[in-house]
């Protein structure tokens, strides 16, 4: 017979595991969980129905309420699901968190993620298509804009619907582009040649070190806008094969590089960036030590908000044949696999989608902004319609011509937008090429073979989640 | 006055085994019973884990999906992924550097405090504040300190003539940079080999002064001897430490601090062990990873300790 405590010890580990196992999310029997959530999902779409009455509970995850433009269309679309108990789990989706639900079969009912993940989450099979969700609802697609609905459809079929805007605009620093005796027809992109003249001409020195930046190219991230002004995309349209080390694209890179290089380095220029106070009234513009850079258009806001009187010019950001180019980014709503209520988590996102929704919120924004005495900027949706009746019901001069200007390209820049499409590597194709951005302005790499090794990385991630995804 | 003596295993003798071995297997149930939390929380959430993370690395796991059985492949695809020997040299070099750094800097601040008297109090609070940052907290503010511009650091060497380098750019300077910033949460290892300081006996002191012994003397054939066991202790508890260094690396190079810009540099192996996790889905991967540092920590753990009989003493301890 065993002594006591090995007995103990026994029964203590067994009981330990017969939890663990119980507790397992990862077991063979959670695919047809899985599976039948699926089967569920889809068998409920017969019950996408406007006219259908609702019950049960809603959670949602990767949502908050932060401003009016969320308060104002959350109120409306839990209104419309009444009597569904709507919860939510505020801030930015937690991947690994809701990753986990649907593995453990107890996934949120919707989701709020950015659009760059789709790819990723509907591959895996972690999102259901939303097509029986569209033609139940009667959500009209059309009025959608054609790069954010790129963002979301995998395989030719639908798996979100789009949310928010953000694109690339020219910000500038009027009275140092006057000081060079430059324009912002300079700086936008139309001319790299132009760029690399007022970079030289604005860049400042005091004491040997770099004080004022002439251009900042926003490398690593805005490698994709540069790319496509040269003409080229990262990746290839059906989001199969990377296009990084395209001729173009390696030539976009040393471009970009060339204006840092011209301005100590970039090691020089993101420590002088990284001193600033980008989001308070000691910004690198009101500061006057930035000339000009491409950059999000809610930066816009901040600048009005933190600094309203600093020198500025706006205008969109252009390509070198001179058209009007800005890629397109944001979030959308997606309904995991697993979903219990999926009927009104499509409900939900129509009406948060809707332009009678979008058109109440930037109503309750241009009330907040006029009590601020501030001018109402804009909003920038998913959702072209929405967009254009806004900015004809809300949108007004604001008296200051900087704002004014800004707002216009901001819009301009909204009807030019391209995207990358969805593929089911997304965050692996993104960090092969931003560490290769890396390399160079490091010193570690030459363009051209950094581009070649993140071709090379990018492509054997591409083509493994593709080979999984056609095995299935 | 009558005596009775009993024979080895008389009725008497038998009896009073029983009821010690009763009584002993009694207060072992109750131990049992009164850790038996921790032992199940042990096992649920530390133990079938790990056991679990051994089978996961033998597997294609995405996550969301079942684990496909793939073998030894991830262990294959690791010694031809350059990622993994970028990040395994990055570690070693941080722990081969910053872990002697840690001792002798905490042993020094030690030291300083054992002078300091009176006001020793005031500044083990004011050593041990700046281990209450949160780390997330810490790689920002390596950002901020070691901005190649404006930085504290970079400032206060230009004061003695020195044009400091570009330490959260420039390849060469990123990992002397994480080395020195670590040095902030020295804390912690100093109230513990203060605390070692001052269980010194005294009179150890004493006898050295009569026979004429040094500071310097007092300190290599004393003080440090008499503390090895604590300063044993933080070398390896750092060295483990080292080599799962994480967040102050991520946080300044690849998370809140710049979600876009990156070094390679910094790229430690549990940075990108995270990647391939929670970032890229590859569990399977991850897994296995984590098991190859697993057993890197062992083996150093394991030279450390097998050093340790030669360098250390131990108050009690007979050789």
């Amino acid at each position: 017979m065993r002594p006591a405590p090995v007995r103990w010890l026994v029964l203590v580990t067994a009981a330990g595991l017969t939890l663990a196992a119980c507790a397992s999310g990862t077991s063979n029997d959670n695919s047809t969980d899985t599976d039948e959530s699926d089967d569920n999902a889809a068998e409920s779409g017969s019950a996408f129905d406007p006219e259908a009455e609702l019950e049960g509970e809603l959670s949602i995850m990767g949502f908050g309420m932060g401003d009016e433009i969320a308060q104002v269309r959350y109120d409306e679309a839990v209104s419309v699901v009444d009597p569904v108990e709507v919860s939510v789990a505020e801030g930015e989706l937690d991947i690994q968190q809701f990753l986990s639900s649907v593995a453990t079969n107890d996934p949120p009912d919707l989701i709020r993620p950015n659009r760059d993940q789709i790819g990723t989450f509907a591959s895996r099979g972690a999102i259901i298509p939303l097509d029986e969700c569209v033609d139940g609802e009667g959500i009209d697609t059309s009025m959608f804009r054609e790069a954010a609905i790129g963002q979301v459809t995998f395989e030719g079929q639908l798996y979100a619907i789009p949310e928010f805007n953000q694109v690339q605009i020219t910000m500038a620093n009027s009275e140092l582009l006057d000081e060079a005796g430059l324009t912002l027809d300079d700086v936008d992109g139309s001319s790299w040649e132009a760029i690399e003249a007022a970079t030289e001409a604005m860049h400042q020195k005091d004491g040997g070190k770099l004080s004022v930046i002439g251009f900042d190219s926003k490398l690593p991230e805005f490698l994709p806008l540069w790319a496509r002004a040269n003409d080229v995309a990262l990746l290839s349209d059906d989001g199969r094969t990377a296009q990084l080390d395209d001729p173009k694209v390696v030539e976009a890179l040393e471009w970009a590089v060339g204006i840092y290089d011209m301005q100590d380095g970039f090691g020089t220029v993101k420590a002088v960036r990284d001193s600033a106070d980008f989001f308070g009234n000691g910004n690198q513009f009101a500061s006057g030590e930035l000339g000009a850079m491409p950059m999000e258009q809610w930066y816009v806001n901040v600048l009005n908000d933190v600094s309203p009187d600093a020198p500025l010019a706006f205008s969109t950001v252009k390509s070198r044949t001179g058209e009007t180019i800005a890629y397109s980014s944001g979030s959308a709503w997606a309904i995991p696999a697993g979903s219990a209520n999926p009927e009104a988590a499509c409900r939900f996102i129509k009406t948060m989608t809707a332009t009678e929704s979008w058109m109440k919120a930037a109503e309750a924004r241009a009330e907040a902004r006029a009590e601020d005495d501030k001018p109402f900027t804009g909003l920038l949706t998913g959702n072209a319609v929405a967009d254009e009746q806004i900015y004809d019901a809300f949108v007004e001069p604001s008296g200051d011509e900087k704002w004014d200007a800004a707002i216009e390209a901001t819009y301009e820049a909204n009807e030019h937008t391209v995207s990358l499409p969805a593929n089911p590597a997304d965050a692996q194709f993104k960090t092969a090429w931003q560490d290769a951005v890396n390399r160079v302005l490091n010193g570690q790499q030459e363009p051209q073979a950094a581009m070649e090794q993140a071709q090379e990385e990018a492509q054997a991630a591409l083509d493994e989640a593709w080979a999984a995804w056609d095995e299935d | 006055m009558a005596t009775t003596s009993t024979s080895p295993g008389a009725p008497s003798d038998t009896s009073a085994l029983r009821a010690k071995r009763i009584s002993r297997r009694r207060n072992t149930r109750a131990a049992l019973l009164f850790i038996s939390p921790w032992i199940i929380g042990f096992l649920v959430f530390t133990a079938w884990p790990i056991i679990y993370s051994g089978y996961l690395s033998l597997t294609n796991y995405d996550v969301i999906n079942d684990p496909e059985f793939i073998g030894l492949d991830n262990y294959q695809r690791m010694l031809e992924d350059p990622k993994v020997r970028l990040a395994l040299w990055n570690t070693f070099y941080f722990t081969v550097l910053q872990v002697p750094l840690y001792v002798m800097v905490s042993l020094a601040l030690a030291l300083l405090l054992y002078k300091a008297g009176r006001s020793a109090g005031f500044f083990r609070t004011a050593f041990f504040l700046p281990k209450m940052t949160p780390p997330v907290a810490v790689g920002i503010l390596l950002l901020l300190l070691f901005n190649g511009q404006n930085g504290l650091i970079n400032t206060v060497l230009s004061w003695v003539g020195i044009d400091g380098p570009a330490w959260t750019t420039d390849p060469t300077w990123v990992k002397p940079g994480l080395i020195l910033i670590s040095l902030w949460s020295v804390g912690s290892s100093v109230i513990i080999l203060l605390a070692a300081l001052q269980n010194v006996p005294q009179e150890l002191y004493d006898s050295a002064r009569v026979d004429g012994a040094n500071w310097w003397q007092q300190t290599f054939k004393i003080t440090l001897p008499m503390i090895s066991g604590a300063m044993f202790f933080i070398f390896i508890v750092n060295t483990i430490a080292a080599f799962q260094t994480f967040t102050e690396a991520y946080t300044a190079y690849f998370g809140a601090g710049n979600t876009t810009y990156s070094n390679d540099a910094a790229l430690f192996y549990v940075i990108y062990l995270f990647q391939q996790g929670f970032e890229f889905l590859n569990m399977g991967y991850a897994s296995a990873m984590a098991w190859l540092l697993f057993l890197i920590i062992m083996v150093f753990t394991a030279l450390q300790m097998m050093l340790s009989k030669r360098f250390v003493y131990y108050e009690g301890e007979q050789r």
